[in-house]
This record gives structure tokens, C-alpha cells and sequence, in this order.
């Protein structure tokens, strides 16, 4: 790393407000795609904290994987499922919502205090290292090769799974009455009624 | 430059995550509550692979586990969405309680 400790400090302050308004923002805003386009804005933040930490490949597959690939596609989920709805309210969804804030912040005060009073082993930085890329290969191919080819069956088993569940069967037999009036609808699987389905 | 501050931003990203995870109502806000809490788990790793493990950097190695892993749970959570959506046209996490009792 060759910036000096106050950019380093500037941009951990910056990055760091960044990080937790954006969060703010995509839990408290009313409208989700917002809080979808926020969450881009806290994945981008983060992998600049990674850059903070050395971490450039880490912080290149952040920018990578989660602003291109995740955030798209729950922007798509969004589009696909957004429906204009008001959520009907129950009794003591404040009450719940009041519980819930005081036990994060609960549990954040806990955390903050664990973690200020811990007395961390920080190694100083004897040597640098030159590439960290060069690192992270040779710990997948010698001491993590398991973890590593078990990884791309599970993308693989996902891929597949997320195909089964999310597509639409096509059905071939209509009847004639109900011909027309299918015709300007889209033909998927009919839809199954749920036991106990109250809609 | 010292560990605490990546520490306790993680901490607060963890919480927020929490608390969306819990009071939303919109299943997909909910997703994206869960990719937040993996981020905050992802910044403790890289923190600790940078300030105690600098010369050898596990902490890394395992952070791109946990990004890949949260990119096939965000593609299959998504696709179990659309398919709630479609047997019960709604996305309120209040009313999949289908198997609650």
C-alpha cells in the first residue's frame, strides 16, 4: 500500500459513512427499488474498504459478482414481482419493529465494547507481499483445492436448482372456450391452489 | 491505519441486516438484508486475513468462498421468490405462513 496513513484515514471515514447510510437506506426506504439501487451503492462502498485492506482481488470479484451479477438480478426480481400492494397491517407491528431496533442496537453496543476491549495479536507487516493474486492461487490449488472444486459443483447444483424452480412449464391442452380468452395471457403452468391458501 | 474501526463498521453492517431481515415485510428486501450480513462477514475476514494473518492471507480465501456461495443463495432465494409468487401472488413475508404451525 503505498498511500499515505491520512488518505487511508479520509477514505476509511468516507467509505465507512458511505457503507452505513446506504445500509440505512436499503432497510428503512419505503420503495424496494430504491433500496435495490442503494444496494449497489453499499457493494460498491465495501469493496473500496477492500482496497483499504489489501485485498484487491477480493475487492475486483465484489465489484465483479455482487454489483454485476446479484444486484442485477434482484433488480430483475424486483420487476418480475413488484406488485403495487399496500402490506395489510396487524396489531404490534410497531411493537415488533421497536423490539427488533433495540436488539440491534443491543447487540451492536455488545460488539462495539467485545471488540474495543479484546486485546488483538496484530502482527506488524514484516514483508509486503507482492501479489496477493499469486497468493490466493496457490491456496486454492494446494491447501484449499477441495473447498475449491466442491465450490463449482455447488454453483453448478444452484444453477440447475434455481432453472427447476423459476421456470414455466408450457401446457399444451386448452380447451376451446378458454382458448380466447388465454390468448392474451401468458401460458405457464396453471397455478396450484396451497392447502389453506387464503387469497 | 488499526483493525477496530473495519471491525465495528462490519459490526453496525451486521445489525442493519438484522434488524431488515426481521421488520421487512417485501421477501426480496429480505434477500438483500441476508447479502448485507454476508457482506459484514466478508469485512471481518478481509480484516483479519490484513492486520493478523498479513503474510499469509487465509482470510481472503475464504471471503471468495463466502461471495460465491452468496451469489448461488441469491439465485436460488430469487427463484424460490418467483415461485412463491406465482402459487400465492404475494411477496408479504406475513403471509407464507404456510408451515408455520
Amino acid at each position: 500500500m503505498n498511500l499515505s496513513d491520512g488518505v487511508q484515514v479520509v477514505s476509511l471515514v468516507i467509505l465507512s459513512a458511505m457503507v452505513i447510510s446506504a445500509a440505512m437506506g436499503v432497510v428503512l426506504l419505503p420503495n424496494v427499488v430504491y433500496s435495490a439501487f442503494l444496494l449497489g451503492g453499499v457493494f460498491i462502498s465495501v469493496a473500496g474498504l477492500y482496497i483499504l485492506l489489501n485485498a484487491d482481488f477480493v475487492a475486483a470479484a465484489q465489484v465483479l459478482i455482487y454489483v454485476g451479477a446479484v444486484n442485477v438480478l434482484i433488480l430483475f426480481a424486483i420487476m418480475l414481482v413488484n406488485k403495487r400492494q399496500d402490506y395489510p397491517e396487524f396489531k404490534l407491528s410497531g411493537l415488533r419493529n421497536t423490539i427488533t431496533a433495540l436488539v440491534c442496537i443491543a447487540l451492536f453496543s455488545l460488539l462495539a465494547v467485545s471488540l474495543t476491549s479484546t486485546n488483538w495479536a496484530v502482527q506488524p507487516a514484516t514483508f509486503v507481499l507482492t501479489s496477493t493474486l499469486v497468493a490466493i492461487a496457490k491456496h486454492f490449488f494446494y491447501d484449499y483445492l477441495l473447498p475449491f472444486e466442491l465450490a463449482s459443483v455447488l454453483l453448478l447444483v444452484a444453477l440447475i436448482g434455481a432453472i427447476v424452480l423459476a421456470r414455466r412449464e408450457f401446457v399444451p391442452e386448452t380447451t376451446k372456450d378458454s382458448a380466447a380468452e388465454d390468448s392474451l395471457s401468458l401460458l405457464e403452468k396453471p397455478r396450484e391452489q396451497l392447502v389453506g391458501t387464503n387469497i | 491505519m488499526s483493525l477496530e474501526p473495519f471491525l465495528i463498521v462490519a459490526a453496525a453492517l451486521f445489525c442493519i441486516g438484522i434488524y431488515g431481515l426481521i421488520t421487512s415485510r417485501n421477501a426480496v428486501r429480505v434477500l438483500m438484508s441476508i447479502e448485507l450480513m454476508l457482506n459484514a462477514v466478508n469485512l471481518n475476514l478481509l480484516a483479519f486475513s490484513n492486520f493478523l494473518d498479513s503474510g499469509n492471507i487465509r482470510g481472503q480465501v475464504f471471503a471468495t468462498f463466502v461471495i460465491a456461495i452468496a451469489a448461488a443463495e441469491a439465485a436460488v432465494g430469487l427463484a424460490i421468490i418467483l415461485s412463491i409468487y406465482r402459487s400465492r401472488d404475494t411477496i408479504d413475508m406475513e403471509q407464507f405462513n404456510l408451515l408455520r404451525w
